[in-house]
């Protein structure tokens, strides 16, 4: 029997589907575990981990190793896309938020898998890992949310065993310049998707690649085990070379 | 056409000699302009978003063009009388320099006007609205550009 349940956590809705699940246990140790990290990570509250290392309450040799963990991976994901993924805000404050999402639901995704499941997927807020079939007996089936109307989707990809996250602004009449070129429009990409090995790939690469603007579908067409899909701000769309072997027809 | 974007302009521009127009843009880079080939093309200039309904439809392959770096061929995709994509079959891909000039000027990626699916699917890839990280990492990204 599939168990399917949604919660609000970390402020967004995050949804849990099992194939054959015999009990909501595996279900509801996932979602405590989102809540755990909520409360480690949240910039938000005053009381979380985060917020103490940004205080100095707390030296960094004494971070917990879920915080090292995450701020390793901000730090090779800096390293891997230019300098175009920061945590650190102006104030010098760190906020982890942008890779702290796609690496909970790999986790996440793999209390699942050690419980025995091969057939589910989680979905937090849009990121998601898929593994196995859906109640079907086929590949999961996402929807590429259409940018100008949140209700729609303007593609499907079917997904086993990889991630899919998308990095977008959403917001119309937003315009980007290149400093290199003032004067100079860059193409504005309101959307963009990418498909990994998991969800924190591809997560964390769409963040980097969105803030490339134009160029960051580029980025991600020359990145080994990565594929994408942009949208302009005219609604022409832009896919990697191996996008089309996911598209369902 | 008012869905193009500035960089699928110059593959239109090989593919509409094909189609016995030809396109102005301000767009295209010195590399091109450079190209004897395309120097060659009718130079009459048409307005491409008033071209509605006027072509006839099928996919329509350009010749190679050298453009001054490599050859470009194009596939242009016309439906329902509209050019709704273009694909690049050629394209100069064997050196840094001439992939750095692509990643400019060349929509070698295949492309195409985005519409609304009906298809059933078990769940959906958005971003999330506010996205504090986009925003930081745009920031931080468009200071190191500074």
């Amino acid at each position: 029997m599939t168990k399917r349940y949604t919660r609000l956590v970390m402020g967004m809705p995050v949804t849990v589907e099992i194939v054959d699940a015999a009990s909501s246990g595996v279900i509801e140790a996932v979602f405590d575990y989102f809540t755990a990290i909520d409360r480690r990570f949240s910039t938000y509250k005053v009381d979380s981990e985060i917020s103490a290392c940004n205080r100095g309450d707390i030296a960094p040799a004494q971070y917990s190793s879920d915080m090292r963990e995450v701020l390793a991976l901000a730090e090779r994901t800096k390293a891997e896309t230019g300098g175009f993924f920061e945590i650190r805000r102006p104030d010098g404050c760190m906020d982890p938020s942008g890779i702290v999402k796609g690496w909970a639901v790999r986790n996440a995704a793999n209390i699942i898998r050690q419980a025995g499941f091969r057939n589910f997927y989680v979905d937090a807020g849009g990121d998601i890992e898929a593994s196995g079939n859906n109640s079907d007996g086929e590949s999961w089936r996402a929807g590429i949310r259409n940018p100008f109307n949140a209700d729609g989707i303007v593609n499907a990809v079917a997904l086993d065993g990889c991630g899919i996250a998308t990095s977008g602004s959403y917001v119309r009449g937003q315009h980007i310049y290149d400093p290199h070129h003032p004067g100079e429009r860059l193409s504005d990409i309101v959307s963009l998707t990418v498909i990994g090995p998991d969800v924190l790939e591809a997560d964390r690469f769409a963040t980097a690649a969105f803030a490339m603007g134009a160029d960051g579908i580029y980025f991600i067409e020359d990145r080994p085990g990565l594929e994408g899909y942009a949208i302009d701000a005219q609604g022409i769309a832009t896919q990697t070379s191996g996008f089309g072997a996911y598209v369902i027809s | 056409m008012k869905f193009l974007s500035n960089s699928s302009i110059l593959a239109l521009s090989a593919a509409a000699t094909l189609l016995g127009v030809a396109t102005f843009t301000p767009a295209i880079p010195a590399q091109l302009l450079l190209a004897p080939s395309l120097d060659s093309a009718p130079a009459a200039s048409v307005q491409l978003a008033a071209n509605t309904g006027k072509y006839k439809d099928g996919s329509y392959k350009g010749p190679a063009y050298d453009a001054y770096y490599g050859l470009v061929q194009v596939v242009a995709n016309i439906s329902g009388g509209r050019l709704v994509s273009v694909d690049v079959l050629q394209f100069p891909k064997h050196q840094n320099t001439s992939r750095a000039i692509n990643r400019r000027a060349l929509p070698w990626l295949e492309t195409s006007v985005i519409k609304a699916q009906g298809t059933r699917v078990n769940m959906i890839s958005g971003a999330t609205l506010t996205s504090r990280a986009y925003l930081l990492s745009l920031r931080a990204a468009l200071a190191k550009a500074s």
